[in-house]
């Protein structure tokens, strides 16, 4: 199985990211786009769509500075990610990295079908086999703890966008409380919702100081930082 | 009992519904949005009844009523929406109900902004209620302890017969982190609500006579009366909901006070400062009202300065000088209008501040 990064720098080139509301997919989306940066060629362009209409906080437009001077080119809202809040308007010029043909694009996506929705107004750029469409899964958040309930969401996500989900990734965690075992035990857990829907499991999304833990463990792992949680969250007096 | 990883607000609703909340009035304002959303289709599941109000003004008014009706009542708001329901709070303070009140705090004054902010201070400790009225605050610093409070405000309302208000700002609101969940208590049904509430209006066929819940009283005599009365539950209140916590108060040369997502903040400058070879430590009141006046005097001999570390422009600096009493010098560090600031500007405003008094 290919990993992550070379698959997603191969193949189409427009990457839309869903998934149940708080299973990580903004995490992922920046986490790809600073892989994806890492590994890019001066002439080629990348860009991250946040398209998130529906959370006030926590929004990749967040890490938009880090993001462009790694080389990614943030689109968000009308106000460039300056305005605080949760305005379900989206700047026109997203429509500029969806256009440009020679631009690889992630779109993250607010959660949930209701959050993905929002693709249906960009039908026109989106035909079979021209894009991904992936969907992260996290068994640990109470919507998506069983592979049934997390295979009807991947139904939803389809209904609410008109597209179809090309790929699955596994994004178990418990934030600081995560361990190999989480991981591992995510994976077994998305290989389950992958028969259910028929929808490849791409990778299983990893802390970086977990992965030396998951070594051999078998399946494709994707590294991920915690660009969008800061550190004074995880301490507490 | 397994953790799950939950959005704060998420966990907040679902934290009254185990507690056996059997109303919840709400009306949409960010950032507890989740809250009436997850409301809506969680309670009625559980037996209760959520109604979506036209106001907060309606929202307060409502769980007046619920509550007089002696059923466990919970509503939430944010800042603008909290003074809203000032009115309210004050008639049910007056009339003796028991409500839970939560407010996911943001930027103001006005419509101000929805990133975190603690600019709520002085309206939560000292109200915009009219009247000789109190309600206790408490203060969690992140999900799990937001989760166990509510849990117990339950508790805490129906013994005082008061609204208690949690104070939680837009970051535990939004932020995400495993919990553990209380178990269910269930609601309790209507014939056995004046076991425990022999005040409550349950109907003539449910306890004997006529019960009233009220809060005028037009008589200076009878009302003198009755404040003197509310007055007894608050001083008793003061003594028994003291609640905070501390860290390094015997070693600090600075010791931060601070609340909710300041405290976490802290907690991190104190380790950056460690680094640096210099001592600070924490006081995290989790009771805002009573303020935990006791907590200081467990401050260290090498203390050199006590810093109120706030999201708003010092609210809460009368109540650390009032504890403070003299004994140090008192600084501030503060941003305002939704910013976070990092715990590295922390560091470095309390090293100038701690140069400033040696």
């Amino acid at each position: 199985m290919d990993d992550l990064l070379s698959l997603m720098r191969s193949g189409p080139r427009k990457i839309a990211v869903t998934g149940h509301f708080g299973s990580g997919k903004t995490e992922f989306a920046v986490s790809l786009a600073f892989a994806l940066a890492a590994e890019k060629n001066a002439d080629e362009t990348l860009a991250l769509c946040d398209l998130d209409i529906e959370n006030p906080y926590f929004r990749s437009r967040e890490r938009q500075d880090a993001l462009r001077a790694a080389g990614v080119d943030v689109y968000s809202d009308p106000s460039d990610g300056r305005n605080g809040s949760e305005l379900q308007t989206i700047s026109a010029k997203i429509r500029a990295p969806l256009e440009n043909d020679g631009c690889r694009v992630i779109l993250d996506c607010g959660g949930d079908g209701s959050g993905a929705m929002i693709l249906r107004q960009f039908a026109k750029y989106f035909t079979p086999g021209d894009h991904r469409l992936l969907c992260v899964v996290n068994p640990n958040r109470p919507g998506t703890d069983t592979p049934e309930k997390a295979a009807a969401h991947v139904r939803a996500i389809e209904d609410a966008t008109g597209l179809r989900v090309t790929g699955l990734i596994s994004n178990a965690h418990l934030i600081r409380f995560t361990t190999a075992d989480t991981v591992r035990e995510g994976w077994a857990f998305a290989r389950q919702v992958e028969t259910l829907t028929g929808v490849p499991l791409l990778a299983a999304c990893c802390m970086r100081a977990l992965c030396p833990a998951l070594d051999g463990c078998g399946f494709p792992v994707f590294p991920i930082g915690m660009y969008m949680r800061d550190s004074y969250l995880d301490k507490s007096v | 009992m397994s953790k799950v990883l939950m959005k704060g607000n998420e966990a907040f609703a679902e934290a009254a519904i185990r507690a056996g909340c059997k109303c919840y009035f709400g009306y949409p304002i960010t950032p507890q949005n989740e809250i009436p959303e997850y409301m809506s289709h969680e309670l009625p599941k559980a037996g209760g009844a959520f109604l979506q109000a036209e106001s907060e003004l309606a929202a307060v008014n409502m769980a007046f009523g619920a509550a007089a009706s002696g059923g466990r009542v919970f509503i939430s708001t944010s800042s603008p929406g909290l003074a809203l329901m000032q009115e309210g709070l004050g008639f049910i303070c007056s009339a003796e109900c028991p409500v839970v009140v939560l407010n996911v705090s943001r930027g103001g004054p006005g419509v101000g902004g929805i990133q975190p902010g603690q600019a709520d201070y002085i309206q939560v400790t000292r109200g915009g209620y009219n009247g000789d009225a109190k309600i206790p605050v408490l203060a969690p610093a992140g999900i799990q302890e937001c989760v166990d409070l509510i849990y117990e405000a339950f508790d805490i309302a129906d013994k005082y017969r008061n609204p208690v208000l949690i104070f939680a700002d837009g970051m535990m609101g939004q932020m995400m982190e495993p919990v553990e969940l209380p178990p269910a208590r269930g609601i309790t049904p209507p014939e056995k609500i004046n076991e425990t509430k022999p005040w409550a209006i349950t109907g003539t066929a449910q306890h004997p006579g006529r019960n009233v819940v009220y809060s005028l009283r037009l008589e200076p005599d009878v009302l003198e009366k009755h404040v003197e009365h509310l007055f007894e539950k608050y001083d008793a209140a003061a003594k028994e909901l003291v609640r905070y916590k501390s860290m390094n108060l015997d070693e600090a040369e600075i010791v931060f006070v601070a609340f909710g997502t300041m405290s976490r903040l802290c907690a991190e400058a104190i380790e950056l400062l460690d680094a640096q070879g210099i001592k600070a430590g924490l006081i995290r009141p989790i009771s805002l009202w009573p303020y935990p006046d006791a907590a200081f005097d467990e401050i260290g001999p090498k203390c050199k300065v006590v810093i109120s570390t706030e999201l708003n422009m010092g609210q809460m600096l009368t109540d650390v000088k009032a504890a403070v009493a003299g004994r140090w010098p008192v600084g501030l560090i503060n941003r305002t209008g939704g910013i976070v600031p990092s715990s590295l500007e922390i560091v470095e405003r309390a090293k100038k501040l701690l140069e400033g008094v040696k």
